[in-house]
């Protein structure tokens, strides 16, 4: 298993909100759902490459700002047109108020 | 259930009547010899791509199949023959239907001029934009007749590769349609500071043509000549197979809030189509959109299962030039006030509202996505026809997500 990252505060995520965390030449999107609970999901679109975290969060689905694709991005499940390839995700733990992701 | 036309919303219906659980027999019905594919990159990506660009396919073949979407290319369909639901196609078949859905599309309003010849072009399908792109280059001369998104987002395209641009404007100003001025002046700067020559308030009247170069002369006698003139006035609805079925015209093909026809056992959707728009009172529209195309075909296929479910959706769209996105929920037009709220980065959004403090649309441009979010929580907004609060709208730091609580 690979290390985790320190991705950010948990303050950072506001809570039904997301940002984008870029490490390592890659880009993730961190999510504090309504639960607050969190997690990471690879960061663009599988549309068209487009940054999710300036995209809508509503309950435990992100909507691609662009044109409106959804996911759920606790599971990464395609949720409806114009996407339908699904959003790779990843382990996310909070640790002393810090949130760690597994990048793999 | 058969669909005429293979575009953004006959090829979204599709997959919908599966995906509402349809069994059946579904076959859809395609002008175009490609693959169901996505228009909106034709006048960007598809233009600029240093590689000869391919289709942006909406579904490959394996996913039609998986499917069981029965796709019929290169065939159009020639008549309906309503009593005994059947449609005539181009290669002579006939195709017997229990319900039909008729989501054409439309087509670019032709120039009413002669002399145009080939060097005079319009943009629609992917082959027109691999010809238009065949022309395209370095120190070329590029006049774009209209001064709308299909020519804007050329005009940008053709730059970057490097094209001198002439855009031509018959109105005072570009975007006249839909778009407010705050933000058609941004989008006017933005092609001005990257070298766009744009005349506006001056009609064509008359165009030559010597076989290699256009010669267009304009009311006001200027004179532009061009390597390719690009025309982009508009669309016209695709009815001509709707209209010689007898179905009821109205600013295209005449749906009710279900998108059923004059005729009971037919549907239209998308840019064909005109219909009551329910957050308006039933104001009568006809949509050019890439999301109201799939909201569309989505919701007639439900209906043609049944389901009887009245469309509810507020119209919503984009334009990509430069680096900049503009992006517009609702129609502006509704608007009797405006209030402005400033992002970062220059980028803006007009929240339209009624004299009662109704939110009818809203409307911004920025760099990249930065309006994105904003736009969806007014759309949201809009669609409960919520009275916001002005000063809350009006302030960045006030999260409008916080007002659907509200």
């Amino acid at each position: 298993m690979s290390d985790w990252i320190e991705a950010c505060a948990a303050d950072d995520i506001d809570e039904e909100d997301v940002i984008r965390f870029d490490h390592a030449g890659r880009t993730f999107a961190l999510y504090r759902s309504p639960e607050d609970e969190f997690f990471a999901t690879d960061g663009l679109c599988t549309h068209e490459q487009i940054h999710l975290s300036q995209g809508l969060v509503m309950g435990d689905i992100i909507e691609c700002p662009k044109h409106n694709g959804r996911f759920n991005y606790k599971t990464g499940a395609a949720r409806g047109a114009p996407v339908c390839v699904n959003l790779r995700t990843y382990p996310v733990k909070v640790d002393a108020g810090k949130v760690f992701v597994q990048l793999g | 259930m058969v669909i005429i036309g293979a575009g953004e919303c006959g090829t979204r219906a599709a997959f919908a009547l599966r995906e509402a659980g349809y069994d059946g027999a579904v076959t859809l019905v395609g002008a175009e010899a490609h693959l169901p594919y996505e228009r909106p990159p034709l006048s960007k990506d598809a233009m600029v791509a240093p590689e000869a660009p391919s289709i942006k396919a909406i579904s490959d073949a394996a996913r039609l199949t998986e499917h069981r979407i029965d796709l019929l290319g290169a065939t159009s369909a020639t008549s309906i023959d309503r009593a005994n639901r059947s449609v005539r196609l181009s290669n002579g078949s006939d195709l017997d239907y229990d319900k039909l859905l008729v989501a054409t599309g439309a087509t670019p309003r032709r120039l009413p001029l002669s002399g145009l010849g080939q060097r005079c072009v319009y943009l629609r399908t992917f082959d027109d934009a691999l010809a238009i792109r065949a022309h395209l280059r370095q120190g070329c001369h590029v006049a774009i007749i209209g001064g709308g998104f299909i020519g804007l987002e050329l005009a940008a395209s053709a730059r970057r590769l490097g094209a001198d641009v002439t855009i031509i404007e018959a109105q005072p100003r570009i975007l006249m349609r839909g778009v407010p001025e705050e933000i058609a002046t941004i989008v006017h700067e933005a092609h001005a500071a990257e070298g766009v020559d744009i005349v506006c308030g001056d009609g064509i009247a008359s165009i030559s043509n010597d076989g290699t170069s256009v010669r267009i002369t304009l009311a006001s006698g200027l004179q532009v000549t061009a390597d390719l003139a690009i025309i982009g006035i508009g669309a016209v609805p695709a009815t001509t197979l709707a209209e010689s079925a007898g179905l009821t015209l109205n600013n295209g093909i005449a749906v009710d809030a279900q998108l059923r026809t004059s005729d009971p056992d037919i549907f239209s959707a998308g840019d064909c189509c005109s219909f009551p728009l329910a957050i308006y009172d039933d104001r009568r529209v006809r949509l050019e959109a890439w999301r109201s195309a799939q909201e569309h075909g989505a919701l007639a296929a439900r209906n043609m299962l049944g389901a009887e479910e009245a469309h509810a959706c507020v119209p919503w769209f984009w334009s990509d030039q430069y680096g900049l996105s503009l992006q517009i929920a609702g129609l502006p037009d509704e608007g009797e006030d405006t209030v402005r709220r400033d992002l970062d980065d220059g980028a803006f959004i007009l929240f339209h509202l009624k004299e009662d403090g109704r939110l009818v649309a809203a409307s911004g441009i920025g760099p990249g996505n930065a309006v994105a979010r904003d736009i969806r929580l007014a759309e949201m907004l809009i669609a409960r026809s919520a009275h916001p609060d002005i000063g809350a709208l009006a302030a960045p730091s006030v999260k409008l997500k916080s007002l659907l609580a509200a």
